[in-house]
């Protein structure tokens, strides 16, 4: 039981990495962005529950930004997503334009609830 | 040259319907205005009740000191020994609204005064929540339903009731923000668009500044997604309109200081976060299933599973210990008596003594909502042929705001605009239903043997080139409503399905077309129903719901007697008291004290510290010297009382008298509620008990009471007062009006 759900793990690795290696470059970089934003908001729940969390509103804010510009950024990567049906009439400028937008919005929240 | 000619048509009563359409929301915003000012013409341009009087004395500060002394303003004329943080225990957003509205008049040179500017905002902002509503309703039924809804919202007496001219209150903006909130989240959700979802934030947030009730929506939306994803509705369009939502709008709730932390620390929020979790999960999920091949897929989903079980599991376990570790489980008592409508009574006597948190009777249904009460389930019906997206959301709204509304009379309001959005979508169809059918009769009466029967379908402002949009309609059919251009996909959804058995030829089309004389007694019969309505909506904006309660009338047999009693006692205590001397009262007249009169009270409006409430209580009910050293001990120089019992004043102090003693009684167990009653019913005459005829509210107010008229009838109580005779010993008559 064991051994065959070891092959299939290693079967089902092997498909994801290979459908995944077929996903263009420009996703590829939305998705290492994406990556980066979710590990950077780790290492700052790892350091909060080293030091504590007295600036509570410090942690919080920075914990949102990261997790926030992720989200962007996957909305991003749906938007531009040439696979996806529904977005095809959106110009990629657009979805840009409005993912820039949108960071502004959350990084001038950040900036004020930084203290 | 027939396609060039009717496609020119096309756009000639698309430019009309769109002129048409502006103006008649003009006209909407006009009457919104209007039909609040019934106050304004009866009685003057004053504010009204007790609430608006403390948000308009910090918008009188706003706008003498500015926004940063605002933000870090400490009331010391209030709660007397503790004062209040206002910058942090205010909702801001109508005192920001209100004095930046008044700042540009009068950076413009318009010279109004503060408190005219007060008085006419809510009856200015009623007129942006109607238009909001019409944006709204637009979004889930098209142009016809949305000017129906708007008109409805402008009159529904229920708004009306908290947004009269004077009325300054918090949901007078609050209404506003709730509906352009909705609406730019159906918006985001239709289009799919960042922009919007950004616009989205920003209205929450400006929801979150005005009114506690914001918890509403970040509730309702998780709702919602939750329901598209269990009902297999998932679309990428779903997760940018709530994704970023979410994160936006905790950073921005934690950014108000009244709300501060439990954006993230309180159960209201848990939901909004759980189902953010959950979204990811099902996105994840998706996109997996998009890249794999399904016999891969499926192993996926057993590995998962298995492994996914445990840690879900000891996430839940850690969860929930952490909840129940908290005494209410983390929900403040507001929400809880909300879900639970018997929690208040039982525990928090504060909450469940305030009139607009009693549960509404059902007459008051009728009085609200009118003829909006059985169009509703007509519009609930219309909204699942077809359901769509944001048509399963105002379903949900609609369901869960009846709820609420039926445990507390004062969410009535939030009810409200989804039964307008509602009774605006049947109306319309209805509409629809009979113009069209009169239309079609009227051709195959004059004899037009080809009159398509798709070309009078709607009387929607939104017409289109239907000759050329009838092939794709059968297309469409099959696929699920959920594109970019909804609206237009909508109507013809409602056309394919009324022509469900139609091939592709024109001339099989069979609406759902009803005989002409139906048709137009039908149609005048809904004129009526309007007509009714109107009617209905106007008089209880005059009768019913104009009373500034600061001023009293009464009808005599000599004319209109106007009483303004408590206007003349705040400017006494003003002009005829020093700055600093301390006045108690029953907290219901703290605001008003502190914003007429100037002096600072004990316990106001407020009603966060319940010890000090209690405190006040205590002394209303202990005998004159008992009372004196608790009020000594305070600083009070002046007591406020108020008596209706010579003119037939039914809300005076002593009605509200056991409430004190409930409330004291709550805090220090010597003050027993059956001391007061005699055989479990609560008299003042002769039969009352011994404390309760030496309590210092009997006292104060029955003093010399039997002067006026030689006997002491109490006209409110209908009785003649029980001790008619008595000196106060510690305390002192100044003014009796």
């Amino acid at each position: 039981m064991a051994r065959s759900t070891g092959k299939d793990a290693q079967a089902l690795f092997h498909s994801l990495r290979s459908a995944y290696a077929a996903t263009p470059t420009t996703l590829k970089i939305i998705d290492l962005y994406v990556g980066f934003a979710v590990f950077t908001a780790l290492i700052q729940v790892v350091y909060m529950a080293i030091v504590g969390s007295f600036p509570f509103n410090s942690f919080l804010s920075g914990v949102l930004s990261c997790v926030g510009t992720a989200v962007l950024a996957v909305c991003l990567r749906i938007q531009v997503n040439k696979d996806n049906k529904e977005f095809k009439d959106l110009p990629p400028e657009r979805a840009f334009a409005d993912f820039v937008l949108c960071n502004l919005v959350l990084h001038l929240v950040i900036m004020n609830f930084l203290g | 040259m027939a396609a060039a000619a009717k496609a020119g048509e096309a756009t000639l009563r698309h430019a009309f319907g769109n002129v048409l359409s502006f103006f008649i929301l003009l006209l909407i915003g006009v009457l919104a205005f209007s039909i609040r000012l019934f106050s304004v013409i009866k009685y003057e341009s004053v504010i009204h009740e007790f609430d608006p009087y403390f948000n308009y004395r910090v918008t009188q500060f706003l706008t003498k000191n500015g926004i940063y002394d605002f933000w870090n303003w400490f009331d010391d004329r209030t709660w007397y020994p503790l004062g209040r943080v206002i910058g942090g225990t205010v909702y801001p957003g109508l005192t920001l609204t209100a004095g930046t509205i008044w700042w540009l008049l009068n950076s413009l040179n318009i010279p109004l005064s503060v408190e005219t500017v007060c008085v006419f905002t809510a009856p200015i902002f009623s007129a942006f929540a109607s238009w909001a509503t019409y944006l709204l309703t637009k979004e889930v039924k098209g142009a016809g339903a949305g000017l129906t809804a708007a008109a409805l919202l402008a009159m529904v007496p229920s708004y009306i009731s908290r947004s009269v001219a004077g009325s300054y209150d918090n949901e007078a903006v609050a209404i506003f923000a709730l509906i352009i909130t909705f609406y730019l989240y159906i918006k985001t959700l239709n289009t799919g668009s960042l922009f919007y979802a950004t616009l989205n934030a920003i209205a929450y947030f400006y929801m979150v500044c005005s009114w506690g009730g914001y918890t509403f929506i970040i509730n309702l939306i998780p709702m919602h997604v939750l329901l598209c994803i269990v009902t297999g509705r998932y679309s990428s369009r779903l997760y940018i309109a709530y994704a970023p939502l979410v994160v936006l709008g905790t950073l921005l709730a934690a950014l108000v200081p009244v709300v501060g932390f439990n954006a993230v620390m309180t159960s209201e929020h848990f939901a909004s976060f759980l189902v953010f979790i959950i979204l990811h999960v099902v996105a994840l999920v998706y996109y997996i299933k998009g890249i794999l091949s399904p016999k891969m897929f499926k192993v996926a989903v057993t590995l998962v599973v298995s492994v996914g079980l445990v840690v879900c599991c000891a996430v839940i376990a850690i969860l929930v210990a952490l909840v129940a570790s908290s005494p209410t489980k983390g929900w403040s008592g507001r929400s809880l008596s909300l879900l639970d409508p018997t929690y208040a009574s039982k525990y928090i006597p504060i909450i469940a003594s305030v009139s607009e948190h009693q549960p509404p009777t059902w007459p008051s249904y009728f009085m609200d909502i009118n003829v909006l009460a059985f169009l509703v389930p007509a519009g609930i019906i219309a909204c699942f042929l077809p359901l769509s997206d944001a048509s399963s959301f105002v379903v949900l709204y609609i369901v869960t705001s009846v709820y609420f509304s039926g445990v507390m009379v004062r969410l009535m309001l939030v009810f409200a605009p989804a039964a307008c959005i509602m009774s605006g979508i049947a109306l319309s169809q209805a509409f629809d239903v009979f113009t069209r059918s009169i239309k079609f009769q009227l051709l195959r009466i004059l004899g037009f043997s080809e009159a398509d029967a798709g070309d009078g379908s709607s009387a929607n402002v939104v017409p289109e080139n239907d000759a050329v949009k009838v092939d794709k309609s059968e297309e469409t059919i099959k696929e699920r409503p959920s594109r970019k251009n909804k609206k237009k996909e909508k109507e013809q959804m409602e056309k394919a399905q009324a022509e469900k058995t139609s091939a592709k030829s024109k001339t099989e089309k069979r609406l759902l077309v009803l005989p002409m004389e139906l048709s137009v007694i039908g149609l005048l019969l809904l004129v009526f129903m309007g007509a009714f309505y109107v009617v209905h909506c106007v008089w209880a904006a005059a009768e019913a719901y104009s009373a500034p309660s600061i001023v009293l009338t009464s009808y005599t047999h000599e004319g209109l007697h106007v009483f303004d009693d408590f206007r003349e006692a705040y400017a006494w205590l003003r002009h005829n008291t020093e700055v600093d001397d301390k006045v108690a009262s029953w907290w219901d007249y703290g605001y008003q004290t502190t914003a007429m009169a100037n002096r600072t009270v004990i316990v106001d409006n407020n009603t966060w510290n319940n010890t000090h409430i209690a405190t006040v209580g205590t002394a209303m009910s202990s005998p004159e010297k008992a009372a004196w050293e608790i009020f000594n001990s305070l600083d009070v120089k002046y007591v406020l009382v108020v008596f209706g019992g010579l003119v037939g004043y039914p809300s005076d102090d002593i009605n509200k008298f056991l409430w004190m003693v409930r409330i004291g009684g709550g805090v220090f167990p010597h003050i027993k509620e059956p001391d007061y009653l005699r055989d479990g019913q609560y008299r003042i005459d002769s039969q009352a008990t011994p404390t309760m005829l030496n309590c210092l509210m009997y006292k104060l107010s029955y003093y010399r009471f039997v002067e006026t008229d030689g006997k002491g009838f109490d006209r409110v109580r209908r009785t003649e007062i029980g001790k008619k005779y008595f000196k106060l010993t510690h305390f002192e008559e100044v003014r009796q009006s």
